[in-house]
C-alpha cells in the first residue's frame, strides 16, 4: 500500500488510469482515524460546557478563560507540529500519532482530574496541543499518499469521513448521558476508549510515512521535483507564497460561521432551539458535497472550485441582505456547505503538490495557519463594523471586501498547477 | 493485514467491553441527579430561608429536608416561584418552570442553554431568568448568555431581552455582542437592573418594561440585585484580572451613587439575595470540593460572613403570605405590550392568571391559562370551567380537570382590549388579568 501510493509520486507514470480513481487505503485509514477521533472529541466538546457549568459550577468567565487559554497557542503548535514532521525525512505518522494520543489521554486527565480546575485546564492543554500538533502532519500524509490528479478527491473523501463523526459525536454523547442519566465522567471514559481506537487505527492501518522508506523518498523527492525548488523554504517558493496570499486575502474577507448564523436567526426570528442546528445543517451539507466537490477539483483543476467556493459565500452574503424567509435560510446552509467542500480540502490539494514532499507538513501548516489567523483578523472586523454601523452595512462592507479579494485572488492564484 | 485486523478488532472488543462497563456502573451508580417534583408538604407559605440543596439538587427551607422540586436555580417572590432545571442531554436546554405556593407547576418554557440566574420580583408577576448560551458566541473562548423576561400580568414573554433599545453612556447602542445576564425587579413591577456586557465591559443597566428602553448607569457592575426599600444595588464588582478570584461584592447607594465593598473578600460568583434589608445572601464554592455553601455578610461593609447553609445555593428569603384576593390588579392595566418588542407574535405563549372562585365568589384556587395563538391551544392549569374571556372560551373537562379542551382560535391578543368580566357559576373562573 505504502510503495504504491507513496512511493511513486511525480515519477509514477506507470500506474494505470483506472487505479487513479480509488482512494488509497492510507486516505481512508486516516479518514477512519479522523472520524473516530472527532467523535471521541466531539462528545467531549458537546458535553463540556455542561459539565464545567452545570457539574463543576464553574462560571461563564471561568469556563470561557480554560477554553480560550489555549485557542491562541494552536496556531504555533500547528506550525511546529509541520516542522516536527517534515524534520529528519518525514516523521508524519508518528507525529500525528503523537497527536492523536494526546487529545485521547486528555479525556483521561478530565476523567482523573475529578473536578480539580488545574487538572481540568491540563487536559484541555493536552487536548488543544495534540489537536494542533496532528493536523498538519495528517494533511501531508493524504497529500503524499494520493497521486496529485486525484488529490481533490482524497481530502474529499477525508473531511467527509471528518465531518461524519463531527457529527456523530453527540449523538454519542447524547446516547452516554441519556443511558447514564448524566454522568459526565462516562461520557469521557467512553472518549477515552474512542480515542484510543483511532489511535490504534493509525498504527496500525496508516504505513509509517516515509520512515521506513525515508532516504528513498527524500532522494527521490529532491531529484525529481521538476522544478528544482529549495526544500523546507515553503514561503521562498513563489508559486506557495501566491497560493497563501491568496488564501489568507479570501480569509480576512470570511466574517465568521457565527455571524451568519446569527444573521440568519435574527432575520428569521428562528425559534431559540432550532439555533445550534444550523451548524449541523451547514456540515451535512458539507458531508454531502465534500466528494463531489473534490472530483470537480481534480478535473478542472482546483484553482476554480476554490474560487467558487467563495463566490458562493458571497452569494450566501447577499442572501443574508435579501429579505429573510426560510427558502432564504436554506439557501444560506447551502451555500455555506458549498463553500466549505470547495474550498477546505481542495485548498490543501491544491497547496499539496507544490510543496517538496520533505516541506509539505510544515507548508501545509504555514498555510493552515495564515488562512485561520486571516480569518480571525475578518471576524474580528466584521464585529467591529458590526457595533460601528449596524449589521447590515457591516454585511454589505463584507460582501464588497469579499468581492474584492476575489478578484484580486483571480489574479494571484497560480494559472497552471505544478504536479 | 490480517493480523493487524485481528488486533484491531481485538482492540475494540476490549475498548467497547471498558466502555460499556464504566457505562453500565455509571448506570448502577445514579449519573446525575434525576428531576424531582416537590413533595405535597412542601409549600411557601412558611415564611423562612429557601435554597437549593447540593446534595441532592433540590429545594429546601432551612432548616428542614430538601422537599421542594430539583431546581439548578431558584427564586421566589410574592406567590410565585421560579426554578431553572438542566434538561438532560444535549444540547443543553433549560426549562424555566414558574409555580404556585404549592408547588403546581402553572407554566413551563423551554429555552436553549445552561440554568444561570433566576429572579421573581417581590409581587411574583414578574420572573427573569439568564441561560448561560453555548454554540453562538462569537469569538472562540467567550460565552454568551439569553435572558427572558416574563410578565404573569400579560402573559408576555420576551424571549430575549437583547431586543431592548440600549442607551450606552448617553448614546444609543447597537452591538452584536450585547449580552444581558442577572436582571433583577425594582417593587413597581416596570424598572429593572441587569448587567450588560459588550465590547469587553459589564455595565449595570436599568430598563423600563413599559418604555421598553434601557440605559447604563455605571460600569463594571455584574448581577445587581436592588435592596427590599430600592435604595441600593448589591453586585459583584471584577477587582482583579486574576481568573480565579476576579470579583468582590459591593452595595452602591442609587442616592449619589456611591459604592462600598463588603466585608466578604473571597470572589463572590452570585447574584447575591437580600436576606432582609440589612444582609446579603450568596452562594461560594465549598471548602471541600464540589457545589457551593450559601454564606451571608452585612450589606454595610461591616461584620464577618457568616456560613449560612453548607452544601447550598440560590438563598432566597420567603416573607411570610400577605396575598389576598383585593390585591388583583384592575383590568385596565392590561395592554402595555409593544409590538415592536421581541415578543413572540407568532405562536406565543400566553399566559392568563386565573382565580377560581366557588358560587359565593371565594377563592378557590388561582392558576394559569396558557393560550397559545398559533396553535389554538389553551390550557387552563389549576380548575377552570366555562371561562369567558373575550371571545375566547375555555371549556374545562371538569371542575377539577386540570386540562381543557381548545374551543375556538385565539385572536391576536395585541388587539383584543375588551375583557368581559367572566360569569362565576358553580365552580367559575374569572379573569384577574390579561
Amino acid at each position: 500500500m505504502y510503495l504504491a501510493t507513496t512511493g511513486r509520486r511525480s515519477d509514477a507514470p506507470s500506474r494505470p488510469a483506472g487505479t487513479g480513481r480509488r482512494v488509497p487505503g492510507t486516505v481512508i485509514a486516516l479518514g477512519t482515524v479522523s472520524l473516530v477521533t472527532d467523535v471521541s472529541s466531539e462528545m467531549v466538546t458537546a458535553v463540556l460546557p455542561l459539565y464545567l457549568v452545570l457539574g463543576l459550577g464553574l462560571s461563564p468567565l471561568q469556563f470561557g478563560f480554560l477554553d480560550g487559554l489555549f485557542n491562541g497557542a494552536t496556531a504555533l503548535v500547528r506550525l511546529l507540529g509541520g516542522r516536527l514532521a517534515d524534520h529528519g525525512g518525514g516523521r508524519h505518522r508518528t507525529v500525528a500519532g503523537v497527536g492523536y494520543l494526546l487529545s485521547a489521554l486528555s479525556r483521561l486527565g478530565l476523567l482523573l482530574a475529578d473536578g480539580a480546575a488545574g487538572g481540568i485546564a491540563a487536559a484541555l492543554a493536552a487536548d488543544r496541543l495534540g489537536k494542533g500538533v496532528r493536523t498538519a502532519p495528517r494533511d501531508a500524509l493524504i497529500s503524499l499518499s494520493a497521486p496529485p490528479e486525484s488529490l481533490g478527491r482524497a481530502f474529499g473523501v477525508h473531511r467527509a469521513m471528518d465531518t461524519t463523526g463531527a457529527l456523530l459525536g453527540p449523538l454519542v454523547a447524547f446516547a452516554v448521558l441519556w443511558a447514564t442519566a448524566d454522568a459526565y465522567d462516562a461520557v469521557f471514559a467512553v472518549s477515552f476508549a474512542t480515542g484510543l481506537f483511532g489511535v490504534l487505527v493509525l498504527v496500525l492501518f496508516v504505513p509509517a510515512g516515509t520512515e521506513p522508506a525515508a532516504g528513498t523518498a527524500a532522494v527521490a523527492a529532491a531529484g525529481s521535483r521538476p522544478t528544482g525548488r529549495r526544500r523546507n523554504r515553503a514561503l521562498g517558493d513563489p508559486v506557495f507564497r501566491r497560493v497563501v496570499t491568496a488564501a489568507a486575502l479570501l480569509g480576512a474577507a470570511t466574517i465568521g460561521d457565527s455571524f451568519l448564523y446569527l444573521l440568519l436567526q435574527r432575520g428569521l426570528d428562528l425559534p431559540p432551539l432550532i439555533f445550534p442546528l444550523l451548524p449541523l445543517g451547514a456540515a451535512a451539507g458539507y458531508l454531502l458535497l465534500a466528494v463531489p466537490a473534490g472530483r470537480i477539483a481534480d478535473r478542472t483543476g482546483r484553482r476554480i472550485p476554490f474560487l467558487c467556493g467563495h463566490v458562493a459565500l458571497l452569494a450566501a452574503y447577499l442572501t443574508l441582505m435579501a429579505p429573510p424567509g426560510w427558502p432564504a435560510a436554506v439557501l444560506v446552509l447551502v451555500l455555506l456547505a458549498v463553500f466549505y467542500a470547495a474550498t477546505d480540502g481542495v485548498l490543501m490539494a491544491l497547496a499539496g503538490p507544490v510543496l517538496p514532499l520533505d516541506g509539505r507538513a510544515s507548508g501545509l501548516a504555514l498555510l493552515q495557519t495564515g488562512q485561520a489567523l486571516a480569518r480571525l483578523v475578518g471576524a474580528a472586523g466584521f464585529g467591529a463594523a458590526w457595533t460601528w454601523c449596524g449589521p447590515r452595512p457591516a454585511l454589505a462592507v463584507a460582501a464588497l471586501a469579499l468581492a474584492a479579494a476575489l478578484v484580486a485572488a483571480w489574479r494571484i492564484l497560480p494559472e497552471r498547477e505544478v504536479s | 493485514m490480517k493480523a493487524r485486523s485481528v488486533v484491531l478488532i481485538a482492540a475494540a472488543l476490549v475498548l467497547l467491553g471498558g466502555s460499556l462497563g464504566y457505562v453500565l456502573h455509571a448506570r448502577q451508580r445514579g449519573g446525575g441527579q434525576r428531576l424531582v417534583a416537590a413533595e405535597s408538604s412542601f409549600t411557601l407559605d412558611e415564611p423562612g430561608l429557601y435554597y437549593r440543596d447540593t446534595a441532592t439538587g433540590r429545594v429546601a427551607r432551612s432548616p428542614g429536608v430538601p422537599d421542594g422540586p430539583s431546581c439548578v436555580r431558584f427564586h421566589a417572590g410574592g406567590d410565585r416561584a421560579l426554578c431553572l432545571r438542566a434538561l438532560p442531554g444535549t444540547p443543553a436546554r433549560t426549562q424555566a418552570v414558574v409555580y404556585d405556593r404549592r408547588f403546581t407547576e402553572l407554566q413551563t418554557v423551554t429555552v436553549p442553554g445552561i440554568p444561570n440566574r433566576a429572579r421573581v420580583s417581590a409581587s411574583g408577576q414578574l420572573l427573569s431568568w439568564t441561560t448561560f448560551a453555548v454554540g453562538d458566541s462569537y469569538a472562540a473562548g467567550t460565552f454568551s448568555t439569553r435572558t427572558s423576561i416574563l410578565d404573569l400580568r400579560t402573559g408576555y414573554l420576551v424571549k430575549s431581552v437583547e431586543s431592548i433599545p440600549l442607551t450606552v453612556d448617553g448614546a444609543r447602542y447597537h452591538a452584536a455582542d450585547v449580552n444581558y445576564w442577572g436582571v433583577n425587579f425594582a417593587a413597581d413591577d416596570n424598572r429593572f437592573y441587569a448587567t450588560v456586557s459588550t465590547g469587553g465591559r459589564t455595565h449595570l443597566v436599568e430598563g423600563d418594561l413599559r418604555a421598553w428602553s434601557a440605559r447604563t448607569l455605571r460600569d463594571n457592575v455584574e448581577c445587581p440585585s436592588l435592596s427590599p426599600d430600592g435604595t441600593r444595588i448589591a453586585f459583584k464588582k471584577k477587582v482583579s484580572a486574576d481568573p480565579a478570584a476576579p470579583w468582590r461584592l459591593h452595595v452602591l447607594e442609587l442616592a449619589g451613587m456611591r459604592e462600598h465593598p463588603l466585608a466578604e473578600s473571597r470572589s463572590v460568583d452570585d447574584q447575591a439575595a437580600w436576606l432582609d434589608g440589612e444582609t446579603l445572601g450568596y452562594a461560594l464554592p465549598a471548602q471541600e470540593g464540589k457545589g457551593t455553601d450559601v454564606w451571608s455578610v452585612p450589606a454595610d461593609g461591616s461584620g464577618t460572613p457568616h456560613l449560612l447553609v453548607p452544601g447550598g445555593s440560590s438563598p432566597v428569603t420567603v416573607p411570610a403570605a400577605s396575598i389576598s384576593p383585593t390585591t388583583m390588579r384592575p383590568r385596565a392595566e392590561v395592554d402595555r405590550a409593544r409590538p415592536d418588542a421581541d415578543v413572540q407574535p407568532r405562536g406565543a405563549e400566553q399566559a392568563r392568571q386565573l382565580e377560581v372562585v366557588d358560587g359565593r365568589g371565594d377563592l378557590v384556587e388561582r392558576g394559569v391559562a396558557r393560550l397559545d395563538a398559533e396553535e389554538g391551544d389553551e390550557q387552563g392549569v389549576g380548575r377552570t370551567e366555562d371561562l369567558l374571556l373575550g371571545e375566547v372560551s375555555l371549556a374545562a373537562e371538569d371542575c377539577a380537570g386540570s386540562r381543557s379542551q381548545p374551543t375556538k382560535r385565539q385572536p391576536n391578543r395585541w388587539t383584543r382590549r375588551n375583557v368581559t368580566t367572566p360569569s362565576v357559576g358553580r365552580c367559575g373562573a374569572r379573569a384577574l388579568s390579561m
